[in-house]
């Protein structure tokens, strides 16, 4: 294939992931907003009050870096995992597999999609946030890349959960028993510096934490962590899950016999 | 001229240590209609999925207008179309959708693709639906779009894995029909089937594979030439209680006006038959072939090769 057929197979995944999540609408975008519309009522203006300022900030403005954050990783995540799986149930990812499409560029769609759906409800949580909130935006560079390389990441995650599922409870347990423990323990609701010593070093260990702490500077201009350990933490796992991921579809596991 | 399916001692065992392959030589020229018959189990869809790239092989080479499926593999790749067993399209997408992407898979551009879409749901009475989610198709629909989403990036070798299973006989012909205009055009087919007759109708040669052997790979006209048994079946015009016997040919009375004769074509000719029919007064109505003939000759092998 030429470089222009690349393209095209790319933009033809591309789109029909974004098509996929588009016509359902209801089950893919409305939840996550109405969910974190519902964080902000309750832990913003019913809750936050009674808990006063944080780093200058009042609950409300402190919670929304964290809760927009938690919206792409989630919807990164679980579009690519949903799409990937459901192509594996249905069969059809066969369509891709019998093409001389490479690995890579299917590797690349599957993940653009994840990421243009964690985009998406991004910008519509940050939209429902200017009703409570008002929105700062300190570094809107490091906001935005921060936000991107976090839903890429999770893009990727998303894909290798959609590799080794053989289930639809496969494609449930990492989300529900690994991802929420890691976002909420993550620094979405709090800073670390409130918490002991000895739980501050071991939330370190959460990667979650340095995507929460570069978004949140980006928006707030406030950080637990230097943003470059962000940076760092969040390049390092998209080569890691981006290598293992290729290392997944060039040797077919889970998806060729 | 390069053959369009070349495949040397191909071999493959599965993890659970079954061996579905077991050193497959196989050659398929440009322009033939290639039937693959076996048995459940007898390696057929292993060696398709190897050839589509879904399986991956153990050893033994394979190659496609001469392209190498392992150092050629997109090139290979773009020569194939591949009709599949299972419907494994996505249900919920649009029927014109299922193959413009399919085209984007291979390089082709939407606009290019849309064309070719419209064209083939034409062509096999698909496009009132081409709107609709392929989930609301019927059965024979979805082979059809099956068929029709192999065809988008104008392959020129289809392969076709059962593609008339389960549709209805009208359906099935006018498949028949497609497939025979299609190889007309210039396309090699590959097909499996279950259906004997239609191996027989629309196959120039033959492979027959049984345990993972190529234990067949003939014309279709030089195997059928070994089947030296021919059984018809008489209607005859006035009810008769018995008949004489002819010889080593063999009559059987399955009813008063119904005759079964079985006799071996070096020894006697139907126009015999029906001179001692004459001279015994009996009026011939109608006559049909009593089994399909590549169907015993297929069970003559395959049972052969057990023993």
């Amino acid at each position: 294939m030429n470089a222009q057929q690349k393209w095209t197979a790319y933009y033809t995944i591309l789109i029909r992931e974004i098509l996929r999540f588009s016509r359902i609408w209801i089950q893919t975008i409305l939840p996550p907003v109405i969910t974190t519309a519902l964080y902000f009522i309750i832990f913003g203006n019913l809750i936050g009050p009674a808990i006063g300022e944080m780093h200058g900030f009042t609950y409300m403005e402190f919670i929304v870096p964290g809760l927009i954050m938690m919206a792409v990783i989630t919807n990164s995540y679980a579009n690519v995992v949903s799409s990937f799986y459901g192509s594996k149930f249905q069969g059809n990812i066969a369509e891709m597999l019998v093409s001389p499409v490479p690995n890579w560029i299917i590797l690349a769609g599957f993940v653009s999609g994840g990421i243009a759906r964690g985009m998406a409800v991004g910008a519509a949580v940050t939209m429902v946030s200017l009703i409570f909130s008002k929105l700062y935006i300190e570094h809107l560079f490091v906001m935005f890349t921060i936000g991107l390389l976090t839903s890429t990441l999770f893009s990727l995650a998303g894909l290798i959960n959609g590799v080794y599922a053989k289930s639809f409870d496969d494609i449930s347990i990492v989300p529900t028993f690994v991802l929420t423990p890691l976002t909420y323990l993550g620094g979405v609701f709090y800073s670390i510096s409130m918490l002991p010593e000895i739980w501050q070093k071991i939330s370190l260990l959460n990667p979650v934490l340095y995507m929460v702490n570069g978004f949140r500077y980006g928006v707030l201009g406030i950080a637990d962590i230097p943003i470059w350990i962000s940076y760092l933490i969040i390049l390092g796992f998209i080569a890691l899950l981006a290598s293992f991921s290729m290392y997944l579809l060039n040797r077919g596991i889970g998806i060729r016999t | 001229m390069t053959a369009a399916l070349a495949i040397t001692n191909l071999r493959k065992t599965y993890d659970n240590g079954f061996t579905a392959l077991k050193g497959i030589n196989l050659s398929v020229q440009q322009g033939d209609f290639y039937a693959l018959l076996g048995a459940n189990g007898a390696g057929k869809s292993t060696t398709i999925g190897i050839i589509s790239s879904l399986v991956n092989k153990t050893s033994g080479t394979v190659s496609i207008f001469g392209y190498d499926l392992d150092t050629q593999r997109e090139l290979a790749k773009s020569q194939i179309g591949l009709v599949p067993q299972e419907f494994n399209f996505n249900v919920f997408e649009p029927v014109g959708e299922i193959l413009i992407n399919q085209g984007g898979y291979y390089g082709i551009e939407r606009p290019i693709a849309t064309e070719r879409a419209e064209r083939l749901l034409k062509q096999l009475g698909l496009w009132e639906k081409r709107k609709e989610q392929a989930r609301t198709l019927s059965g024979g629909m979805k082979r059809r779009l099956m068929i029709a989403r192999a065809l988008v990036h104008e392959p020129r070798l289809l392969i076709l894995d059962e593609p008339t299973a389960g549709v209805d006989i009208e359906i099935r012909r006018s498949m028949w029909e497609f497939l025979t205009d299609l190889n007309a055009s210039g396309i090699t087919i590959i097909l499996t089937t279950h259906y004997l007759e239609e191996a027989e109708s629309l196959c120039r040669n033959i492979g027959i594979i049984a345990q993972g052997q190529l234990i067949e790979n003939t014309s279709m006209k030089s195997l059928l030439s070994r089947l030296d048994t021919e059984t018809y079946v008489f209607d005859l015009v006035e009810p008769i209680q018995q008949i004489k016997e002819m010889g080593a040919c063999h009559f059987e009375l399955r009813d008063p006006t119904t005759l079964e004769v079985s006799y071996h074509k070096e020894d006697f000719s139907l126009n015999q038959i029906f001179a001692f029919l004459n001279q015994q007064g009996l009026q011939v109505l109608s006559m049909r072939n009593k089994t399909n003939r590549l169907e015993q000759l297929f069970l003559d092998l395959v049972e052969g090769n057990k023993a």
